[in-house]
């Protein structure tokens, strides 16, 4: 039996949203932020209590009450199981997070800026809600329309505007081939509700229209998503938008991405696509390792903390990519566990740097050499934050990657392993270093692209209030938030419970039974994965290779002097081809996003044929 | 003749993405943008169609008698809408970009060169 | 890239692209051909389960009204963003407030004739806008398309060359009140469903006989509230955009 509160964490915010923007401007502040501040706890608290419910059995929700007749389905369901649910509610309190971080320092223009939080947040859990293809594809379009919006809010500079242009334009695009994609579908099956869909498909073999219709939905939820080469808006976008947005785009709004790919891969492709697994494992987790080595790469070169943390993303990215082509139940709670687990330490992270970006009114990383010295909790919490990324036990981030190694293995992958420990070492490195440099004043006092610090001194402020003065509220949410790292992968029951439901996500022949014909499907019950010894290897060598990194980063200007030009001259040369590649023109970005989806559509339409 | 719609879809799709890739004036860009979307509206509509059926009004004609797909042209509405609130929000950063850059050429956007 | 580099670049992408797009047509069903499931259903049973004749509106506002909600919002967003974007900035409004009042940008030689013929758009496109609002569920039309007609009647003053008399009868406050109570009223119609009859989005109102304006339950009331939306929303994206070049510069 469903309840009837299903759809209420849409319905809210969209109640909320046009009411703070049509008073927000004659009312005073703390107006819109109450409204604002209820409306994103309620919704927490309904995908919440969506999720407890599903965890007895996932259930459809048929909106307007068009159930499925004669044979087929009418109306639009929301499909909610625990996962689904579960990031819901993430979504839900990543907004409520960065709603509270704006409480005190944000300069929120009348009622726009929280009603537009409002709708992203609104757009978010409907996507995670959904069981319709096409109604997936319209709350796509609104968190992204919000999202373009609130990344060019500070209209006074030149940068934003930029980067809200790229990131606009890249992902239209991909939402244009999105449709497609769905017409597609739609002509082969007769049906947009994914689960029937699935089982349309499921009995024959795939066929080209079938593998390019994928091609084009998972290219266009991969653009949100920041997989190499459709990943270029992200950094442009990440250095301009506002923290608060930032916190929710690296936070949730990209793996959101992620979650479609695997929602669509296991509710609509697994059937048909069930004797090609080893092909479309091979080419998704290349993608995924290429994502993460070139996101990597990049996050260790930037100077602009801001860049720099969207760059880690980028990999991070890349690794739940390869979690989810593993195409096992273990990949798909791991890419959850440390989902959430990096979620949430991105959030702290970005929160940091906002306060950094308040005091001193710049987020390059010479910039602020030593000023952080007066602020050293915040540098605990971002030294922390750091050790996080590199998945230092007992974190989330360990649990996740534990169960993400451990799915590498099982699924005869175990040199991405040492892909991820590179990826760990690498971002955790990075943001070691900005601590020690900024926090610490470690290290030299100028660095290399100079021309990258204009972009990171801010003109005019996204704050208010004076900077000498750090808001206590400020720390404090990063902090909770750190300890929601520290504390959830501990909760006894809860990586079990995430590895069942992971395991009934994969079990794509009983998505139209509990869909489309309401048959109760239980959890099944898993033996609970033990961490092995081999998992806190890794995370030594991952933790160490950090710290090594940051070293480097630091100190390791005469080492660099030393290197032979063999060596040096082309590492220096690559990294400045890197650089120039993402140049910030529109142009050259949709011709590698062309070039990507062809390819990409190329190489399935050989290899899975 | 009976691809020839969809080889119209699959053009457009292309062709407006060249328009994105080669525009020196991002008003250009956006209407190119434009293009690309209407390949989608092209694509699902010939999808929908049956040959000698009548439009789904069923005002003055028997419910039983062959109409096209409704389902298709209820997406394409909602597709235009979103093209066409997209492309507002679009057009007004690129009036933003003619105030702070003092032109709507992309290369001469530079400030996220990395 | 430079731009040689950039342009062949995508002309081997492209091409290839347009292989992979057609290569995926090849396995649709022919043209006029289509396969018949989804559509077909809904054509032969909505018009005995909701007395509307026009099913497309039936789609789109009640079996598939969770999706029009999706795309109301997705306007009123865009909407949003555009009046953030194009906002006052504090520096700008202080160089306008030193010019002597607001000088009006009118439209060079706007004749006599085309004045009056303004003057007769302007109910012409009310009532049409209105009639195409209100009889969606009837004939082809619906709020989507009735909003945007009804969007047009003050622009036909602007045609006339009286920007200022446009504001004046569409003011910003108006507008975004259009705009947000369209939006919200239609979340709160579907709420209505919920609280009466136990589901998001449930057609309550009684159905009346098809052919008749009241008919077909709540389609007709969530067509006014999408029709006051959109209208609201255009009007206020299009005065957003003129009032950056209408406004504060010298006429002539």
């Amino acid at each position: 039996m469903a309840p009837h509160i299903s759809a209420l964490p849409v319905v809210v915010p969209f109640l909320a949203g046009p009411l703070v923007v049509a008073v927000g401007q004659f009312a005073p502040r703390w107006f819109n932020d109450s409204v604002g501040m209820l409306a994103a706890v309620a919704a927490t608290a309904l995908c919440a209590l969506l999720a407890v419910h599903a965890a007895q059995h996932p259930f459809a929700y048929w909106l307007g009450g068009w159930t499925p007749r004669y044979g087929t389905t009418i109306g639009i369901s929301l499909s909610i199981d625990t996962l689904g649910a579960g990031l819901a509610t993430f979504s839900a309190l990543l907004v409520t997070a960065a709603l509270t971080y704006s409480l005190r320092y944000f300069d929120a223009v009348e009622g726009l800026y929280h009603g537009l939080m409002l709708l992203f947040m609104a757009g978010m859990v409907g996507f995670c809600l959904t069981g319709d293809l096409f109604n997936l594809l319209v709350f796509f379009e609104v968190m992204s329309a919000a999202a373009y919006a609130l990344t060019a809010y500070k209209i006074e500079e030149r940068g934003p505007i930029q980067g809200a242009i790229n990131f606009g334009i890249t992902n239209s695009i991909g939402a244009y081939g999105m449709f497609i994609g769905l017409a597609l579908l739609y002509a082969r099956t007769g049906a947009l509700n994914m689960a029937e869909i699935g089982a349309a498909l499921g009995s024959h073999h795939a066929d080209w229209l079938v593998i390019v219709a994928m091609v084009l939905l998972f290219g266009g939820f991969l653009t949100k998503a920041a997989a190499v080469p459709l990943h270029f808006w992200l950094a442009d976008a990440h250095a301009v938008a506002p923290i608060p947005v930032c916190v929710l785009f690296s936070g949730v709004m990209v793996e959101l991405g992620v979650y479609a790919v695997a929602r669509l891969y296991w509710q609509v492709f697994a059937g048909t696509l069930s004797a090609h697994e080893i092909a479309v494992r091979a080419v998704f987790v290349g993608l995924g390792v290429m994502t993460a080595l070139l996101g990597a790469v990049m996050c260790f070169l930037q100077r602009h903390v801001k860049r720099l943390l969207a760059f880690s993303t980028i990999s991070h990215v890349g690794m739940f990519i390869c979690g989810v082509a593993f195409l096992t139940g273990k990949g798909i709670a791991g890419v959850g566990t440390y989902l959430v687990g990096h979620g949430l330490t991105k959030a702290a992270l970005f929160m940091c740097a906002g306060v950094l970006l308040h005091r001193f009114a710049t987020i390059d990383e010479y910039d602020l050499h030593g000023r952080g010295r007066e602020l050293p909790l915040v540098g605990l919490l971002m030294g922390v934050g750091a050790l996080m990324l590199a998945a230092l036990p007992p974190f989330t981030t360990f649990m996740g990657k534990s169960l993400l190694e451990e799915a590498a293995a099982g699924a005869g992958y175990n040199w991405v392993i040492v892909v991820f420990i590179f990826v760990s070492a690498m971002t955790g490195g990075a943001v070691l270093r900005v601590t020690g440099r900024v926090f610490l004043g470690w290290g030299p006092t100028e660095g290399p692209h100079p021309g990258q610090a204009e972009a990171a001194r801010e003109d005019t402020h996204e704050e208010t209030g004076s900077p000498t003065h750090t808001p206590p509220l400020m720390v404090l949410v990063p902090a909770v938030l750190l300890v929601g790292v520290l504390l959830l992968g501990l909760i006894p029951g809860a990586v079990p419970g995430i590895e069942r439901f992971a395991a009934q996500f994969v079990e794509h022949k009983a998505y139209a039974g509990w869909v489309l014909h309401g048959l109760r499907v239980s959890v099944p019950v898993l033996p609970p994965s033990h961490i092995s010894a081999d998992d806190y290897g890794y995370s030594l060598i991952s933790t160490v290779g950090a710290l090594a990194v940051a070293s480097l980063g630091l100190f390791g200007r005469p080492v660099r002097a030393r290197l032979p030009d063999a060596l040096g001259h082309p590492a220096e040369a690559a990294a400045g081809v890197l650089h120039g590649v993402h140049s910030g023109h529109i142009g050259d970005y949709i011709t590698w996003w062309t070039a990507g989806v062809g390819v990409i559509g190329g190489v399935c339409l050989v290899a899975l044929r | 003749m009976a691809f020839f719609p969809f080889f119209v879809a699959a053009w457009l799709f292309v062709v407006g993405l060249w328009g994105v890739v080669s525009s020196r004036n991002l008003v250009r860009t956006v209407i190119s943008l434009v293009v690309v979307q209407a390949s989608s509206y092209v694509l699902l509509l010939g999808i929908g169609y049956r040959g000698g059926a009548k439009a789904p009004i069923v005002a003055d004609i028997p419910t039983t008698s062959r109409l096209v797909d409704p389902v298709v042209q209820v997406l394409v509405l909602t597709d235009i809408v979103i093209e066409a609130t997209v492309a507002a929000l679009l057009l007004a950063l690129v009036v933003q970009a003619h105030k702070r850059f003092g032109s709507v050429n992309p290369d001469d956007l530079r400030p996220l060169r990395d | 890239m430079s731009r040689p580099v950039r342009l062949g670049m995508f002309a081997v992408a492209g091409a290839g692209m347009i292989v992979v797009l057609l290569l995926g047509f090849t396995g649709l069903p022919s043209f006029g051909h289509a396969h018949e499931l989804y559509g077909a259903l809904v054509n032969r049973t909505e018009d005995k389960l909701r007395h509307a004749t026009d099913i497309v509106t039936a789609l789109n506002f009640d079996i598939r009204a969770f999706d029009t909600l999706g795309e109301e919002f997705i306007l009123f967003a865009s909407v949003t963003g555009v009046s953030l974007l194009l906002r006052q900035l504090r520096g700008e409004k202080e160089e306008d407030q030193e010019q002597e009042g607001i000088e009006e940008h009118a439209f060079a030689g706007a004749s006599d004739g085309l004045k009056l013929v303004s003057l007769i758009l302007i109910p012409v496109l009310v009532a049409e806008g209105a009639y195409l609002v209100f009889h969606g569920q009837l004939t082809p039309g619906g709020g989507f398309q009735g909003g945007v007609v009804l969007a047009a009647g003050p622009i036909a003053i602007l045609l006339a060359g009286r920007y200022l008399a446009m504001k004046a009868v569409a003011p910003k406050v108006l507008l975004e009140s259009s705009d947000a109570i369209g939006a919200a009223c239609y979340a709160l119609i579907g709420l209505a469903g919920l609280i009466f009859v136990g589901t998001y989005m449930k057609n309550m109102m009684p159905l009346g006989s098809p052919g008749h304006l009241l008919s077909a339950g709540m389609m007709p009331l969530n067509s006014t509230a999408v029709g006051l939306e959109v209208a609201g929303a255009f009007l206020l994206t299009w005065t957003e955009f003129l009032d950056q070049t209408m406004i504060g510069e010298p006429s002539g």
